[in-house]
This record gives C-alpha cells, structure tokens and sequence, in this order.
C-alpha cells in the first residue's frame, strides 16, 4: 500500500480564491502522481458531493472529498492558502487548510481505515496547529502519514 | 454517563469519523462514557448488546438514515446533522444529559420517547428526510430496471415484436410452457423475455417496500412490498408504488410508537405490525388508489377514443404528454393501449399515432441517458449507472428505464419529460411517420413508413427534454433546509455552476 500523501501532493502556497481552482490544482498533483485518472470525471465527483452539502468546517479547514471510479488508490492532498479559500463553512470564514481527499470506488478496508484515521485527526487542535506552521511539503507529509498510522 | 453514538455522513469517508472523534473529546471532557458506532466505509463495528442495555442516551450525528434505529427504542435520544456534531460536541453532549435526566423509562418496556422522537425534529429538515427515503427505494430499484429492460429489450430483439402478443396469451409464455428448445431463435428470445418480466414485475413493490424500509426499517418492508405490488395489480404503475411506500412507511413509523403491554412487544415487530399494516396498506390501495385509478384510465381511453377529426398535431401532443407522464402508470396506459387498439383498423390515420407514440414513449429513458453523460454532477453515482442502462432502454421503448430518474426528483424530470414527449409526438405526426408493430423501438424501423422522420422526432425531443431537465436540476435546486437553526439556507453564490 503506497503511501496516502507524499510530499508532491503538497502545496503550502495556495493562491487565495475561487475553490475550484484550490480544487483543481490539488487534483492536478493526484494525476501526475498516477492516483487519479480522469481528471474530469474526478471533479465532478467532488461538485457532486460538495453539492450535497458544502465541505467548509468552521476553523478555517475545507475538506473537499468523494468516491470515484478515477481513483486508483486512497489519497490525500494539501493545500495551504494564506488568503484562504471559501468552502462554505457555517462561521463563515474562509479556509487556509485545504484537504482533498480522494477514495476509490471500491475501498479496500484498510485503506479506508487510514482515511477514517486521518477524519479523526482533522478535530484536533494540535493536529491541524502543526500543519499551520509548517514550512516544508516533506515535513508536511511526513507529520500526517506519522499521525494517521499512530 | 454512559452514551452511545452513531455517526453517518453521505460520502462515508470524513464527517463520519471527524463527528465520532469530537463527540469522544467532549463526553470525555464532560466525564461521561461513551462508544461510538461509525457508519462509514472503513466498516463499522457494531455497538454490542451489552453496551446498547447499559447506555443511558444514545446520540445521532448523521445526515443519512441512521441503520438499525430500532436498537435505540429504549433511550431518550438527541439527533443532530453531522457538521453541528462536528463544531459543536460539547453542545450536544449537554443536550444528551438532558434528554437523559427528562427520560422516564416505561416499565412496560414500550418505547417511552414522545412520538416526535421519530421524527427527530433536530435532525436534517424534513425536506432531505423524505429525499433520503425515496432515493433509498430508487437506489434498490435501479439493478431491477437495469437487468429486466435489457433482457426484455434482447427478447424483443431475438423474437420480434410479436413475443409478447397477444395480451391475453402471450406468444413467450406460450413458448415457455411448451418447453424451451434451443435450437430456435425465438425460443431464446422468449426466455429473455420471461426473465426480463418476472424481474420487471419487482419494479414497483422493490420501489415501494425500500422507501417504507428507509422510514421504518424491518416491519416496514411487508406493507411496503405489499402494497407497490397491488400498485401493479390495480394498474396504479409507480406512482401509485410511491404512494404505497410512503403510506406503508409512515403507518409503521405511527404504529411504533404506541404502548403495548409486555406480552405483546415480542411479536410487535414480526406478525403484529406486519400483518395490521398490510391489511390497512392494501385495503387503501385497493379501494382508494385502485378504483379511482381504474375509473381514470377507462374515463382516459374513453375520451382518447371519442376525440375524432383531432388536428394531427394536437394529438401527437396530448398523446405525447401522456406516454411521458407515469410509465406504467394509468395515464400511459390509457395512451398506449389507445394506440394499440388503433392498428386492428389498419387505417393510416392510426398507424401515424403508433409512430407517434412509441417515439413518445422512447424520449424519457434518453433523455435521462443524455443528461447523465451531458452533466454528471447532477447525477448520484447509482443514477448514472442506471444512465448507462437507460440508452438502450430508450432505443427499445422502455419508458420505464426512466422511473428511477422520476422518481428520484418527479417534480423537475417528470415536467421535463412530458415536454419533450409532446415535442415529439408533434413532430412524429407532423412528419407523418407510420408504424404497425406495438413494441420494439429502433428494432422495428423496418416496418415504419417515413423511419427518417420518426428518428428525427425522437432525437429532437430528447434534445428538448434533456436540455429541461439540466435547467431545472441546475437552477430550480433544492436547498437542504437547516432545521437546527430554523432558516432554510437562501441561494447564496454556490448557486452559480458553471453552464
């Protein structure tokens, strides 16, 4: 099972705006590292779900997501905007940390487990201060793949 | 204290676990117990019977049904939509304390929690509740219409169109019962058929029986199932079925809320419910769904056969708004069956209404198959399954390859569908397409006169009708209503998709 984010799908410099675009950028980085196929079909299913109901969450995180069949294997990527982007979040405040995460149709159970770990880590204060500090893709990586296999 | 949770979001992979890890922060920082059972896809382990007897509330942080509620019966519960567990666990751990301290637990062990509790009048709006219990029977039904409309499309396909003709006796059964031999094409074609039938007949009661299952779980199932199949039977076709799930959903949600004395309760839910729903579901469905809709279609057929001297136009119109408005149902019986008893005259004036029918009753299956591919992001994953299904459905005049689509959200596609339909008809009289064979779709341009003609009309109006259904699913949509904070969330910027 090869690693849920390397450095590469890191990006601390997000420009600040339109949440598509903080979107695609991200997916952009899943398709060069081969865990998404089809880009298009990939952003319709996160518009799908964010849809459904806006991925914003109050304290600056947005957490766009979805199961599609243009996911190879369960991914995350990160995305830092100093700007912050609108996700819709109920205090209405923008975020600055951006998730993407990207599951397979299928989901091989401990596969989505990491993913389930790394919803977890999404609460804690600790968790989310680091990652607002931080001023290295690889130690950005690095700290949540440590975190989400703990 | 000790607390039991479920938490549930749609997609399953983030809000579930994020809800179940701030409730476990703050019962923790409140000194109270608590074990979460995460209904998301990493599995869900299973709250133990041990746990669910000794918890004192049980709290649900979900924006889909929450499976199994039955479990919680005994406990006062606090039900909220996923994010407000998310922003606000501490919140709601003080409002579970409360609904344990006002619990009085019944003696009787019936279920004490007020008749609201079923209601969960926190929870998600009332609005997405009942769109989350259709889309539960319209996601069961989907495999159904998939399967039994491509084998009776190949049964057509390998018999011709006479496979299921006449009504009385069809040819396929006839075949089927005087032993398959494989040697003869038509013999393939009637099995296909006879499958492809026996999985259609589930339509309607799988329909019913599911959305009654979302409302009120296990004791639901039989008046739902019941019910849509007597839907059938009185020739109500889905619409009916969604009445009859509805009716059975909310008539089980009522009966489980009264007291019952202890030795009843062990039966309630396997032969008490069941059979007292049953018998009110289908008493309803036959005496009050059944004889009106019965009244209808003759009244329809009647009037249909009255009108004589019509502009052509104007019929294919009407007849057009009928074929699209309930596949199955009454009203496109009535025009169907119009169309069929027109070709024993042989007159040119009714083979014109059969082209014009069938290419009406071709639109709604391809125009749903279209606006799948043209905007999936208006789509769920198992809508564009059935999408994928629906071209050939479609191309085979089976309309009912649309009633998942319509019944998912009836008020933008059914409206949409009638219109291209009425396009359709007109443009296939207009054009003066003829056909004499009842059934068979693109099989049967052979037999049609002006074959060109009737393709273009069918083309156009699926255009017509896909391009209303993306409009009205783009523009017209509906916003989940916030119930915690009473406000229904206004149209706001996310409104602008990119045309």
């Amino acid at each position: 099972m090869s690693d849920l984010i390397t450095a590469d799908l890191v990006d601390l410099d997000l420009p600040a705006g339109d949440r598509r675009e903080a979107v695609r950028s991200l997916a952009e980085r899943l398709v060069k590292a081969g865990r998404v196929t089809d880009l298009d079909q990939f952003l319709a299913d996160i518009e799908a779900r964010e849809a459904q109901m806006p991925t914003g969450l109050d304290g600056g995180i947005g957490i766009p997501h979805c199961r599609s069949a243009a996911v190879t294997e369960p991914t995350l990527g990160f995305g830092r905007s100093a700007g912050g982007v609108d996700f819709g979040a109920e205090d209405g405040n923008p975020a600055d940390l951006v998730f993407l995460i990207a599951a397979p149709e299928g989901g091989g159970s401990d596969h989505m487990t990491v993913l389930a770990a790394l919803a977890r880590r999404l609460v804690r204060k600790s968790f989310t201060g680091e990652l607002r500090s931080v001023t290295d893709p690889a130690a950005a990586a690095g700290f949540i793949a440590k975190e989400v296999s703990a | 204290m000790k607390i039991v949770a479920v938490t549930a979001c749609p997609t399953g992979i983030a809000h579930t676990y994020m809800a179940a890890e701030a409730l476990e922060a703050a019962a923790e920082e409140a000194g109270h117990e608590i074990v979460v059972e995460t209904q998301g896809s990493a599995g869900s382990t299973p709250l133990t019977a041990e746990q669910l007897a000794e918890a004192d509330v049980a709290i649900f942080a979900a924006d889909v049904e929450v499976r199994d509620k039955d479990r919680f019966a005994h406990l006062p519960q606090v039900s909220v939509g996923v994010k407000k567990a998310i922003s606000g666990g501490d919140l709601l751990v003080a409002q579970a304390e409360e609904a344990a301290k006002n619990h009085v637990p019944a003696p009787a062990g019936a279920p004490a929690a007020t008749p609201a509790g079923a209601k969960a009048p926190t929870g998600p709006g009332a609005a997405s509740k009942v769109r989350a219990w259709l889309m539960t029977g319209v996601s069961h039904v989907i495999p159904f219409v998939a399967a039994g409309g491509l084998l009776i499309a190949l049964g057509f396909a390998l018999g011709g169109y006479q496979i299921n003709l006449p009504d009385d006796d069809p040819l396929y059964k006839t075949i089927l019962d005087g032993g398959f031999s494989a040697g003869s094409i038509t013999a393939w074609g009637a099995l296909a058929f006879g499958i492809g039938s026996a999985a259609f007949n589930f339509l309607v009661p799988v329909l019913a029986g599911y959305i009654a299952y979302a409302m009120a779980d296990r004791p639901a199932l039989v008046p739902g199932f019941v019910g849509g199949a007597i839907a059938v039977t009185t020739g109500a076709g889905f619409l009916g079925g969604l009445v009859a799930g509805f009716v059975a959903g909310g008539l089980v949600m009522w009966i489980k809320t009264w007291r019952v004395p202890r030795a009843l309760a062990g039966i309630m839910p396997v032969l008490v419910i069941p059979l007292l729903s049953t018998a009110v579901v289908g008493l309803l469905m036959y005496v009050i769904v059944g004889r009106p809709i019965a009244l209808i279609t003759e009244g329809l057929t009647n009037w249909l056969n009255g009108l004589s001297g019509t502009n052509a136009v104007l019929l294919g119109i009407l007849l057009g708004l009928m074929m699209c408005f309930d596949m199955g149902g009454p009203v496109n019986k009535a025009a169907y069956t119009f169309a069929v008893a027109g070709l024993s005259t042989g007159s040119e004036g009714a083979l014109t209404i059969m082209a014009a029918v069938m290419a009406a009753g071709m639109v709604p299956p391809l125009a749903m198959a279209l606006a799948t591919v043209v905007r999936k992001s208006l789509f769920t994953d198992v809508e564009r399954e059935n999408g994928r299904a629906a071209w050939l459905l479609g191309a085979s005049f089976i309309s009912e390859g649309a009633i998942p689509f319509a019944a998912a959200d009836p008020f933008r596609v059914i409206p949409s569908i009638m219109a291209g339909g009425a396009v359709t008809g007109a443009l296939s009289m207009t054009l003066g397409a003829t056909l004499r064979a009842p059934h068979g779709g693109i099989f049967v341009v052979p037999l049609m006169g002006n074959p060109l003609g009737f393709l273009v009309a069918v083309v156009i109006g699926t255009l017509v009708a896909t391009a209303l259904v993306i409009a009205l699913k783009t523009f017209a949509r509906r916003r989940p209503v916030q119930a915690t904070t009473g406000a229904t969330e206004t149209v706001t910027e996310r409104e602008t998709v990119s045309a």
